[in-house]
Formats: C-alpha cells, sequence, structure tokens
C-alpha cells in the first residue's frame, strides 16, 4: 500500500464524553504526525464522506460504542445499503456503498469502536474510557503500519475480529 | 379492541422520538401524538460557565446543526460584550458570521433534500424501502445523488473556512470573528476545480429546484393535498420585509396572512412568546402569548419563512418566489410538501449570497471585533435550517452564565409537526385493517418535511434504529418491527 492511502476517519461529539473517542484517536495520530495516513474527523458520518473516502486505498472507521466488548473491536466491513432513512447521520457500511455506487470504488474498510461509558454534556473521556483509548491507539498504530507494508496483521490483541 | 401503533426511533443518550397513534375498535385513528425527548437540561449545564465559552459550548447539542447554535449564541453575547442587537459588528464580523451561516443553510437544505426527501419523491411512499434511501438515488439517479454530495460537501468546506474546523469551531466570538478569510480561500470557493466552485453550486441548485417543479407538475394532487392545515407562521425579516437568515425582527402571520406579530425586536421575544408543558412530551410547546395556548401556536423553518417575507433579496430566488407564491395568489402555503419547494428556494438564494459575500471586499478585512458597554442580558436569534432559533443568556457579575433559555426550531414546530401527523393517520390509517410499511412511511413523511433533529448530538454504531409496535387496548403488543 502506498502512503497516504489510508483514510482514519474519526466521529463523534467530543462534547458529549465518550462519544468524543472517535476525534480523540484522530487528534492524537495528527499530534503525532503518523505517517502514510489521511485523517479526519466529524460529529457524525455524512454523504459527503463517500467523496471524502474515495481518494483512498483503505479506510478505518473509529468510533464509540456503547454495546461493542472492552477494550474495543476491529472488524472489516462491506458496503450495505441499509439506511436509517429519517435520522441525517449514515453508518460507515452506508457510506461505503455510496461510495463504491458514485465512485466505483470499492475499498478496503474497517470499523474500529471502542468502548464507551459516560455520555453526558462534558468535554473530556471517563477514566474507563481512557483506558481503552490507549489500548486501541496502540493496536491501531501498529494496524495502520501493518497496513502500509502491505502485510497482514494477526489477531493478537484485544477484540480484533477480523484481519486484512 | 382497540389498537396502539408506535413508531419509534430511538437513540442512545439524546433520548428519542415517537410516534403512537391509537385505533379503535373500527381501525380508526382516535389519538395521534409525537413524543420527542430534546436536550436534557443542558440549559442548566450552561449556569456557571463563563460567557464567553458559550458559543462553543452549544455546539455540544447538535452534530447536525452545530453553527446554528453557535452563531445565536454568539448573536446573543454580543449584545452582552456591548457589540449591539446584531447591527454592530464590524463589516467584515458580520460577513463572516452570513457566509458561514449560509454555507450551513446550503450544506444542511441540499442534505435534506437529496438525502432525506428525494428518496420519497423518486420511488414514492410505498417504494421498496430496501430502495428507497440515498443509495438507491446513487444507484438508478447518480448524478443527481454526485450532486447531492458534493453541494454538500462544498457548504461543508465553507464552515471550515470560516469557523476554523468541522468539528467544535470557534470562529464566532462575542463582538465578531477570530478570523477572515484569505484570497486563497476566497478563489478556492469562487474558481475551485469544477465541480466545487460557486458557478457550479448555483447551477445544481437551480437543477434541483427544476427537478423538483418538474416532479410537482407531474405530481400536483399529491404535494398540494399531503397533511394540509392552516397554520400560523412566524420568522425573522429584515425590517423592509426581506428575507434574511441571519438577523432581523421577529414577524408573524396567521393563516390568512394577517400580521400577527408586527416586526418586535429579538431582544423582546419573551414578550410575545410563552411554552406550554405537556405531560406527554418532554419537548415544550410554544405559543404567541397574545393567542394563548389553543390558537397561539406556529410554524417555523422554510414554509414559515416564505409565507411571511415580502421578496427575497437575490434575483434568481426572488423569481423562483415569484413563481411559488403565485401559487397561493399570495396567501399563505399551508401545504406541508410545499416546505420541499420553499427549501430549495432558500437553498438557491443561500447559494446566491455566498457568491455576492464572496465577491465582498469586507471578507479580507482585519477589525474583526468590537464591543461596548457590557450588558448582563441578551438574546440571540437566527434562522436555522429547520426554523427560528432562540438563544437567551443573563450573566452575573463574575462574568458566568446565570440563566440560559434556549427555545430550538423543532420545538417551535412541535404543534404544526403533532397535527401533520394527525392529518396524514387518519388519511392513511382510517378504515384499515392491516399497517403496511408504506402506511407507516406517509407518517414519517410528514415528520420528515420539517426536517426536525431527533438524532442529533451523539451517535454510537446501530444505535439508530426505528422501531414500530403494534399495541391492542390491553397493552398486548401485537406486533414489532425495526429498522
Amino acid at each position: 500500500m502506498k502512503d497516504n492511502k489510508i483514510y482514519v476517519y474519526g466521529f463523534g461529539n467530543p462534547g458529549r464524553q465518550d462519544d468524543g473517542l472517535g476525534p480523540a484517536i484522530i487528534d492524537k495520530l495528527e499530534n503525532e504526525n503518523v505517517p502514510g495516513i489521511i485523517t479526519d474527523s466529524n460529529y457524525q458520518l455524512n454523504i459527503e464522506d463517500a467523496h471524502n473516502i474515495s481518494q483512498s486505498d483503505a479506510v478505518i472507521f473509529v468510533d464509540a460504542s456503547i454495546d461493542t466488548e472492552e477494550p474495543f473491536s476491529f472488524s472489516k466491513i462491506e458496503p450495505s445499503a441499509e439506511i436509517t432513512f429519517s435520522t441525517h447521520t449514515m453508518s460507515p457500511e452506508s457510506v461505503l456503498a455510496l461510495c463504491k455506487d458514485l465512485y466505483d470504488k470499492d475499498m478496503e474498510a474497517y470499523v474500529m469502536a471502542i468502548k464507551g461509558y459516560e455520555w453526558e454534556f462534558l468535554e473530556g473521556l471517563s477514566d474507563k474510557a481512557v483506558n481503552n483509548f490507549n489500548e486501541a491507539y496502540t493496536f491501531l498504530i501498529k494496524k495502520i503500519e501493518e497496513m502500509l507494508k502491505g502485510h497482514t496483521f494477526p489477531q493478537q490483541h484485544g477484540s480484533a475480529e477480523n484481519t486484512i | 379492541m382497540g389498537r396502539k401503533i408506535t413508531i419509534e426511533p430511538v437513540t442512545r443518550v439524546e433520548g428519542h422520538g415517537k410516534v403512537t397513534i391509537q385505533l379503535d375498535d373500527s381501525n380508526n385513528v382516535t389519538q395521534s401524538r409525537l413524543h420527542v425527548v430534546e436536550f436534557r437540561g443542558f440549559e442548566k449545564f450552561c449556569q456557571g460557565r463563563p460567557y464567553w465559552e458559550v458559543p462553543v459550548l452549544v455546539q455540544r447539542l447538535c452534530g447536525i446543526c452545530p453553527v446554528s447554535h453557535h452563531l445565536a449564541a454568539a448573536k446573543a453575547l454580543d449584545v452582552i460584550v456591548g457589540a449591539g442587537t446584531g447591527d454592530g459588528l464590524t463589516p467584515v464580523g458580520e460577513k463572516m458570521r452570513r457566509l458561514m451561516h449560509h454555507g450551513q443553510m446550503f450544506q444542511s437544505h441540499a442534505l435534506h433534500f437529496f438525502h432525506l426527501a428525494s428518496p420519497d419523491l423518486l420511488f414514492g411512499a410505498d417504494g421498496d424501502p430496501a430502495i428507497r434511501n440515498v443509495i438507491g438515488v446513487a444507484l438508478e439517479h447518480k448524478d443527481l445523488a454526485v450532486q447531492g454530495v458534493m453541494m454538500r460537501k462544498y457548504g461543508q468546506e465553507i464552515i471550515a473556512a470560516t469557523a476554523g474546523k468541522k468539528v467544535h469551531g470557534t470562529g464566532a466570538i462575542p463582538g465578531g470573528i477570530n478570523k477572515n478569510l484569505s484570497i486563497a480561500e476566497r478563489d478556492t470557493f469562487l474558481k475551485g476545480a469544477d465541480p466545487l466552485n460557486i458557478d457550479k453550486m448555483i447551477a445544481w441548485a437551480q437543477g434541483a429546484l427544476d427537478f423538483f417543479k418538474g416532479y410537482y407538475a407531474k405530481n400536483k394532487d399529491f404535494i398540494d393535498n399531503f397533511a394540509v392545515f392552516p397554520s400560523s407562521h412566524l420568522s425573522l425579516v429584515r425590517k423592509d420585509g426581506a428575507m434574511d437568515l441571519y438577523h432581523g425582527v421577529i414577524r408573524a402571520v396567521d393563516a390568512d396572512g394577517k400580521r400577527i406579530v408586527n416586526d418586535v425586536d429579538c431582544q423582546d421575544y419573551s414578550k410575545i412568546i410563552a411554552e406550554e408543558v405537556k405531560n406527554w412530551s418532554y419537548m415544550k410547546f410554544p405559543y404567541l402569548r397574545a393567542l394563548g395556548t389553543e390558537k397561539g401556536w406556529y410554524t417555523v423553518g422554510p414554509l414559515a419563512r416564505l409565507n411571511v417575507c415580502e421578496f427575497i433579496p437575490t434575483p434568481l430566488a426572488q423569481k423562483e418566489f415569484e413563481i411559488y407564491k403565485a401559487l397561493t395568489n399570495g396567501k399563505p402555503n399551508h401545504m406541508s410538501m410545499h416546505m420541499h419547494y420553499a427549501r430549495l428556494i432558500e437553498l438557491l438564494h443561500s447559494a446566491e449570497v455566498i457568491k455576492d459575500l464572496l465577491n465582498d471586499p469586507d471578507l479580507q478585512k482585519d477589525n474583526l471585533t468590537t464591543k461596548g458597554t457590557k450588558q448582563k442580558e441578551g438574546v440571540g436569534l437566527i434562522e436555522a435550517p429547520r426554523g427560528t432559533l432562540f438563544h437567551h443568556y443573563r450573566i452575573n457579575d463574575n462574568d458566568q452564565i446565570e440563566m440560559a433559555n434556549l427555545i430550538v426550531s423543532t420545538t417551535n414546530n412541535n404543534e404544526p409537526m403533532n397535527r401533520a401527523v394527525n392529518y396524514v393517520a387518519k388519511s392513511a390509517f382510517n378504515g384499515k385493517k392491516e399497517v403496511t410499511e408504506g402506511m407507516m412511511n406517509r407518517v414519517e413523511m410528514a415528520i420528515r418535511a420539517y426536517d426536525p433533529c431527533l438524532s442529533c448530538a451523539t451517535h454510537a454504531l446501530g444505535q439508530m434504529p426505528l422501531e414500530v409496535t403494534l399495541v391492542d387496548s390491553e397493552g398486548t403488543i401485537l406486533d414489532q418491527k425495526r429498522k
């Protein structure tokens, strides 16, 4: 995989405690100037993200999750047209589907779902979420390195469910 | 045995909105209600915070319209720092905010039309729900879907350039803004590579309007007769009666077009508007004090704005406005599906305003802020995409927020959304023995026309299902579906 072709996209609301896990991952990636990736963050995924990710060969969506097991899960995903019609947001799978349909781009895609616990109108992650954040970040860095080298990454950490 | 049908979009944290439709033994609708859980104690949460934090703080409210909250809060705090009530900022301060606001209007209206409205129009209310969504639009109407994506992206880029970033932007501050627009940024928006330039955006906005008008010509009966009921309408207008989505005076007209609120200063909103609490919904019901709780409810948003304003101060949108007004002989329009039409006229207006602003050299000036004698209290109103948004703050001697009151657009539309649901429920459900997906979708279409913000602030993977529950009069669940 060539440089700058992995799109790492954190989404969530940093003003709602652990919902900001995704954007917090992106902040750290940007602060540490991790090479070979394009970073992005927003409150929610939406239709224009189909265009944003279409310039890359792979995408990793990073989000908080109330349901996932601790400390995080990392799953390969496929395009899906399933839409929650009456809401404004889109799922990672539906963004992929839109990207495929509009830009003929069928890319490798993953979701990193980090377990969160607190969701009130506050900034900052809960203590338990910080632990999950640290483990998820360590895993993500290794994953990015492996993807950039074009190698598979063994299922060896946390709740990684699928690997390249 | 009577039955109760519940349509329930559930969110993880924000609470949830749901529709309940009560049927009697003959399957006729006896009652319908839209229940919405809104911000939980946010106004309380603001108390004690330094006032200058508020424009950023309030963006925690919503992942869909954070810019509207950001700007309404900044406008209220302009008053507190002595920068006037909407007309006291420096030219660059006011115009950068207007650019930010119209970027928000443009992307929001484009998103609503292409993502939420067009699937109903293209595939019909009874269309296969598996394809009746933006992915289905992408498969069968690729050009339209690409336009929606790129129009939304253009608006988002305007927001990022004016607010500083997409998440928790800081562009608007009490008394002004913290950055101007560079020549490079300006040229990107004016003359960017196709299609991301303003001329293309204007052309596509006109194309979307033409698409709707073409659909309307073929489906006039449906568009004109879906959820039609008389209402009063309220919005901001410029002092000369022009549409102004950023600032103005409060005006309202009744169902016949008679003016019932006559250009009231925003700082005096609480003299004319009060809020009623009902025991079956967490969302309040605003009403005009002079008319009371029964008759004082009103509609806000695109339909209301076009019913209230006298003209639109950009040429292309004005031309469309004249065609639109002729449909009702200049009288207020009460047809819910015309909200899509009105929204697209505003989309075109916003694109025109963006172009005018980009060509204005004031955006490159450096006098970003102003201030005067500090005040204890301030009100900021703005026409958010979904309607009039009210922010009201009072500070103490330590510059901390002592009182906050917010009336959001969706709250203003609480009663009309309930009436729209009731209208459609009766026409779709009365006498029917079976509930089909198409019937439920009609109820959702009535709600969607208002573009309510039910899903904002937080989200989580897999946490936004739509739940439909069928319950008999004994409370027994007869059927339950999630999608």
